[in-house]
């Protein structure tokens, strides 16, 4: 049935809400998304709520836990777009997202997805070890 | 009608000589208001005010405004109130509308009325001071309306966003915050960060006189926010005296940056994303 | 004396899946639109209407919620009440206290709608059923 769409572009996944959410689909979203990290080996989720104009607790949740999942497969999530009416409303419902980064839109998002992920290889790269970032997607 | 042969009192006196009762009121009504409405206007009003009048009116002369029957009359009443606050009346512009209608009573008792009549006026003139009351009362709530709408648009203009630099956006903070404040405060702040696309934002309070518990927890809401949209909040401008009741209050900032000075924060912010400010030397002084 | 509330229009939504929680945010949505709402109280009053029918749907084992324009003097506001006849609340304190959660939530259900709104009313009795009513006021 419906469920949200998710892009790849790189080894970034691009996921953008645009319609007002049903609890199911949200949960869709959250088990999709933990599939699509795994079968891609992709290093940053890139959510865009921009066209959402309410997030309540269970929306809020979804988003924590899409954040710890990818977290878990070493991928980082960035949620960006917030709405401002729907921040303040966030902050008084008493959710913080706590573990979430932001970002103000996509172009930003995908900075900081982009600047994480040099980071995290140059960690990685010691000359000793060879090369180490050739990431090779299983076969569609 | 059915008890006219008993009940002589001002209740009768006022439903028979209808016309005659409004063309009176009117007419001691326009003495105070003359020039402020039409004269049309003010007939249409008392005319509608003596038919809500007439129709709560029951047997007898003895009536509270309360009375479930002059429920018609009590909205027409605080309409007629709130037209006038707004208009600009004042509050006894407002009621002389309806004390007028006493001075167009002992007119129409001079006329027509007899003993039974008089001895009533005291009931009737009882009744209308409460309307006139009433009519106040529901004034005074108008006027307090307008006054709230003037504040809430005195909010609007006292909070100015202003851009320091490209990315970097300020609010200066005059005046106390309250909770009504803030929240217009807020509003604002995270409009220009999404609109300008800017990731800083400095919040100053060195106009705001004191900080207590609950400006405190509104600036952290602020704040919260900010970060929900992927901007960080600097707060700048913190006195020594605010520094002291902060600490003296227990209150924590948590990992939110705070800076004495405006310039110090900008500082900040400038690089934390990225720029650096280098003095030349050897240029200046010459 | 005091002056009635006077309800000016209003709807009512049967919650029985999913789908009708998103139907009584976008009536919720629609209304404080017409009654004028800011943009804000807006978003308050229908994240807090998709958490009490989120409630009605999850712990009331379905319902209904009536959403309304109501008046109270020159104020407007919308007003949304639910009510299931599930197994009601135990223990109300515990259930109004930030974190508590008896399902699968945050806990901020209850306690975070009552923060997003001007009125707050329960009345719950257990084994018959539970109304939640809340009330958004324009400033």
């Amino acid at each position: 049935m419906d469920r949200v769409p998710i892009l790849k572009i790189g080894d970034i996944l691009l996921v953008s809400i645009q319609v007002d959410l049903q609890d199911h689909i949200a949960l869709a979203l959250q088990e999709d998304l933990g599939d699509k990290i795994v079968a891609t080996s992709a290093r940053g989720v890139l959510i865009d709520i921009s066209a959402l104009e309410i997030v309540d607790s269970f929306i809020g949740r979804m988003l924590s836990t899409i954040a710890s999942i990818s977290r878990v497969l070493d991928a980082e999530t960035v949620v960006v777009g917030m709405r401002p009416a729907v921040a303040i409303t966030l902050v008084e419902l008493g959710l913080s997202l706590g573990g979430v980064r932001t970002a103000l839109d996509v172009d930003r998002g995908m900075a900081m997805l982009a600047a994480s992920t040099e980071v995290r290889d140059d960690e990685l790269e010691p000359d000793e070890h060879g090369a180490i970032d050739t990431v090779s997607a299983p076969g569609d | 009608m059915a008890d006219a042969a008993v009940d002589k009192g001002w209740a009768t006196l006022l439903r028979r000589n209808g016309d005659e009762v409004v063309a009176r009121w009117s007419e001691a009504a326009a003495q105070s208001l003359e020039g402020r409405m039409t004269r049309a206007e003010l007939e249409r009003d008392v005319r509608e005010m003596y038919d809500a009048l007439v129709a709560g009116v029951g047997e007898g002369d003895r009536h509270t405004l309360a009375d479930a029957s002059f429920a018609e009359l009590r909205a027409l009443l605080a309409d007629v109130s709130h037209t006038r606050a707004r208009q600009g009346f004042s509050s006894t512009e407002t009621a002389v509308g309806v004390f007028a209608l006493k001075e167009a009573m002992l007119g129409v008792l001079e006329e027509h009325g007899d003993l039974a009549a008089y001895r009533s006026f005291a009931d009737f003139s009882r009744l209308i001071d409460e309307l006139g009351l009433y009519m106040l009362e529901v004034y005074a709530q108008a006027r307090e309306a307008v006054i709230g709408e003037q504040a809430d648009a005195l909010l609007e203009l006292s909070t100015p966003v202003v851009k320091l630099w490209d990315g970097i956006i300020s609010l200066p903070l005059v005046g106390t915050l309250d909770s009504a404040r803030t929240q217009v405060v807020m509003e604002k702040l995270l409009q220009a960060l999404v609109d300008t696309g800017s990731e800083h934002a400095i919040i100053d309070i060195t106009g705001v006189p004191a900080v207590d518990t609950q400006v405190a927890q509104h600036l952290l809401k602020t704040v919260q926010a900010a970060r929900l949209l992927g901007a960080e909040c600097i707060i700048s401008g913190i006195r020594p005296q605010i520094a002291q009741t902060v600490v003296a209050l227990g209150i924590e900032f948590g990992d939110i940056s705070t800076k004495a000075s405006l310039s110090e924060a900008l500082l900040a912010a400038l690089r934390k994303q990225g720029t650096d400010v280098v003095r030349r030397t050897g240029r200046r002084d010459r | 004396m005091p002056t009635p509330v006077v309800v000016e229009s209003g709807e009512i939504h049967e919650i029985h899946t999913d789908a009708d929680v998103v139907r009584v945010r976008q009536a919720a949505r629609t209304l404080a639109l017409s009654a004028k709402l800011s943009l804000v109280d807006q978003t308050k009053l229908v994240t807090a209407a998709s958490e009490l029918a989120r409630n009605t749907l999850v712990y009331g084992g379905g319902g209904r919620a009536t959403v309304e324009v109501v008046r109270l003097g020159p104020r407007r506001g919308v007003r949304a009440v639910f009510v299931d006849e599930g197994p009601g609340i135990p223990d109300l304190d515990l259930a109004l206290t930030d974190g508590w959660t008896s399902g699968s939530g945050m806990g901020l259900g209850l306690s975070g709608a009552r923060r997003l709104v001007d009125e707050f009313e329960v009345s719950t009795d257990v084994g018959t059923g539970t109304t939640v009513s809340v009330v958004k006021w324009t400033r």
